[in-house]
């Protein structure tokens, strides 16, 4: 095989086995690989139903088949798995160097089943992989883990772990690469706590086969000018990173404030990619084979350098919970990464909690012992909070269960910004529609890259669309969610759908897999990717009736700012996305559907 | 008076905030030319908020902000 390394790991962690098995390619060619092709793992090998954190999940590790190779930005990998956090499927995706090096040892692929009987890393140098006792590592915060594994193994062995969040089943725990990239979303962290799994260490020298090779050197020579010669990806993410969204965002009103209380706020420039270039940044840094660039590196209280936080991670910590200081905001980042937790989620949970106090639900008394406050725009609170959060004391152990549960402990659950339970992210959907409607479908809940219709309706990239209309929104929603999934199993980055449309793709993959895409039977590879996940959901519970936003986004118009007085009108889209997408009106894909995917 | 922000590598050379004197006719065009932007560099035009197109003719008042080809996730 070609760009696949054709094996997959095995582990069953109960019975300490190790099997290396091949890939099955004719799922390999429907599902693509990486988020499409575990999915289709995870969907004939585990019941939807079972809980998240029993034995019967399973963790998939999984690379795209161009992942490792010399294309662009070739270094995704994404953690497959039911969520602790929705009850949905989990596709959470990062970048680093922790998936190209699976891949170059030889493997598409893990599968964890069971749940060892003691915690465990997994050892792997090449055809060597062995499960290992982690008692010295159980409890260790990410980097120390990762520093640890790699005096063992080597420098450029390449380091997987959870923190301690993940460790305590923290329902937003993360799983963090190569100290500080995160398969952020959705809990994925705490299922592989809860499989007693701490960490993954790789070497790989094994390298990747490609179908031919001068073709791929040419592509590839003419796809990395593309990237390089387009403003977004050639000059605006490397000498701004993410955060230059902070402006943009605002100056549209759709930067929420206070837990989406508000929308816009003249603070933003204060915590934006300018104003970060100009402060705490001292260099950019690219994952494998990128020339985008787009990860910051920061300066640390004591003169260290850390990575710095993503546009998403400055809104949660910042306007969010209306702190609008960098430093602070780092800081909170820093914690993030350390203790293995989701920055939008935790971001969004501790604001959640500031609001509950704002309305009295949590008295000064509960939090007393905890010696933090819970009052928007303090700036020891996000940092405070965060490690509360990550060790589960006191209060934090309560928000470690994400902000829906926490806001329905105390008999208001609308006060959670979330969809299916996962925290919303840095868009106020109440004044983009087209996003929103993504927000309410996307099938591991509140989720922004799964459709990211913020690059037409503000951006305008392919096109403009105008954000207030509802024309269209559930085709191009879905041309969005389906081109996402295939470039998602494809291995690589995102951020090269800001140059490239769909053809660059099919070159790519054909080039380095030798396989015979069009652009149509890639698209409707990634259609059936999100069918065959939709359809997991449905079998775990997971029905139309979550495919919604929250009250307030729905009923309380935006008070101020540039989208004042917008709300979201999903009930008059959603009836059209669902017949857009072949699914009947209780939003079940249709048999006739099914049927032209092959699914 | 018009104000106009500017954003990311538009701040290059250039203050963050603009003004501008109002005078009848006075767009988006005329804004550009004056500081020095040339058209290809400019990717979102708002007006108080909302797209408008380069030529239509402003308020008094009006808040202009420009942002150069960027994006993230």
């Amino acid at each position: 095989m070609y760009g696949y390394a054709g094996k997959i790991l095995r582990i069953n962690l109960t019975d300490q086995k190790i099997k290396v098995e091949d890939l099955k390619t004719e799922w390999a060619k429907r599902y693509i690989g990486g988020r499409g092709l575990a999915s289709k793992y995870l969907f004939e090998e585990i019941d939807p139903k079972v809980d998240p954190f029993s034995s019967e999940n399973k963790l998939i590790i999984a690379t795209g088949p161009l992942t490792g190779t010399s294309v662009p930005t070739g270094g995704r990998y994404m953690v497959i798995t039911k969520s602790p956090l929705t009850g949905a499927i989990a596709c959470s995706n990062s970048g680093g160097f922790f998936g190209a090096e699976l891949k170059i040892a030889g493997y598409d692929m893990i599968i964890f089943e069971g749940k060892a009987p003691k915690p465990v890393y997994i050892a792997i140098e090449d055809d060597k992989v062995e499960i290992k006792d982690a008692g010295h590592l159980w409890g260790k915060l990410v980097y120390e883990t990762t520093d640890i594994l790699k005096q063992e193994y080597g420098d450029k062995a390449k380091v997987l772990a959870i923190g301690p969040a993940g460790e305590k089943l923290a329902r937003i725990a993360a799983v963090i690469n190569d100290y500080d990239r995160a398969a952020g979303r959705s809990g994925v962290g705490a299922v592989m706590g809860s499989k007693n799994v701490k960490a993954i260490v790789v070497r790989g020298t094994k390298g990747v086969s490609v179908a031919n090779e001068q073709k791929v050197k040419d592509v590839v020579a003419s796809k990395t000018k593309i990237l390089r010669e387009n403003p977004v990806t050639g000059e605006g993410l490397p000498a701004y990173g993410t955060a230059v969204l902070v402006n943009i965002i605002n100056e549209h009103g759709i930067f929420p404030v206070a837990n989406f209380q508000k929308a816009y706020t003249p603070e933003a420039d204060k915590i934006s990619g300018e104003t970060m270039a100009k402060t705490i940044l001292t260099k950019k840094h690219a994952c494998f084979r990128c020339p985008i660039a787009c990860g910051r590196v920061v300066k640390f209280k004591d003169g260290k350098e850390i990575g710095g936080p993503e546009y998403e991670t400055v809104w949660a910590y910042g306007a969010d919970c209306e702190v609008y200081d960098l430093n602070a905001i780092s800081e909170a980042n820093y914690w993030c990464n350390q203790y293995g937790l989701d920055t939008i989620s935790t971001g969004a949970t501790i604001a959640a909690a500031m609001e509950l106090y704002q309305r009295g639900y949590i008295k000064d008394e509960e939090i007393a012992k905890d010696g933090l406050s819970l009052k928007f725009g303090d700036s020891e609170a996000i940092v405070g909070w965060t490690i509360k959060i990550g060790k589960r004391e006191g209060l934090g152990d309560k928000m470690a269960e994400g902000s829906y549960r926490l806001c329905e402990a105390y008999g208001v659950p609308e006060l959670s910004m979330s969809v299916k339970k996962q925290e919303l992210p840095a868009y106020d959907p109440r004044g983009v529609q087209g996003h929103g409607l993504v927000y309410a479908t996307s099938n591991r809940g509140g989720c922004h890259v799964r459709g990211y219709l913020i690059s037409a309706e503000i951006l305008g990239i392919p096109q403009k669309l105008d954000r207030f209309s509802l024309e269209e929104k559930a085709e191009w929603a879905k041309l969005f969610q389906d081109l996402t999934a295939v470039i998602d199993s494809l291995g690589m980055c995102l951020f090269t759908s800001f140059a490239f449309s769909l053809k660059d793709y099919v070159e790519l993959m054909n080039a380095v897999c030798g396989t015979d895409y069009t652009e149509e039977t890639l698209l409707t590879a990634g259609e059936r990717i999100y069918n065959l996940e939709r359809l997991f959901n449905l079998k775990a519970g997971i029905d139309s009736s979550q495919d919604t936003l929250p009250k307030r986004l729905l009923e309380e118009p935006i008070p101020e700012g540039p989208s004042k007085g917008a709300v979201h009108k999903l009930s008059e889209l959603l009836p059209k996305y669902y017949e857009v997408r072949g699914w009947d009106e209780k939003g079940y894909p249709k048999e006739e559907t099914l049927k032209k995917l092959e699914i | 008076m018009i104000k106009v922000k500017l954003f990311a590598n538009l701040r290059e050379g250039r203050k963050k905030e603009v003004n501008f004197e109002f005078f009848e006719g006075i767009n988006g065009r005329y804004i550009l030319k004056t500081l020095n932007i040339p058209e290809k560099q400019v990717s979102i035009f708002l007006v108080n908020g909302r797209d408008k197109s380069l030529e239509e003719p402003l308020s008094n008042g009006d808040v202009v902000v420009i942002f150069p080809p960027v994006g993230g996730g």
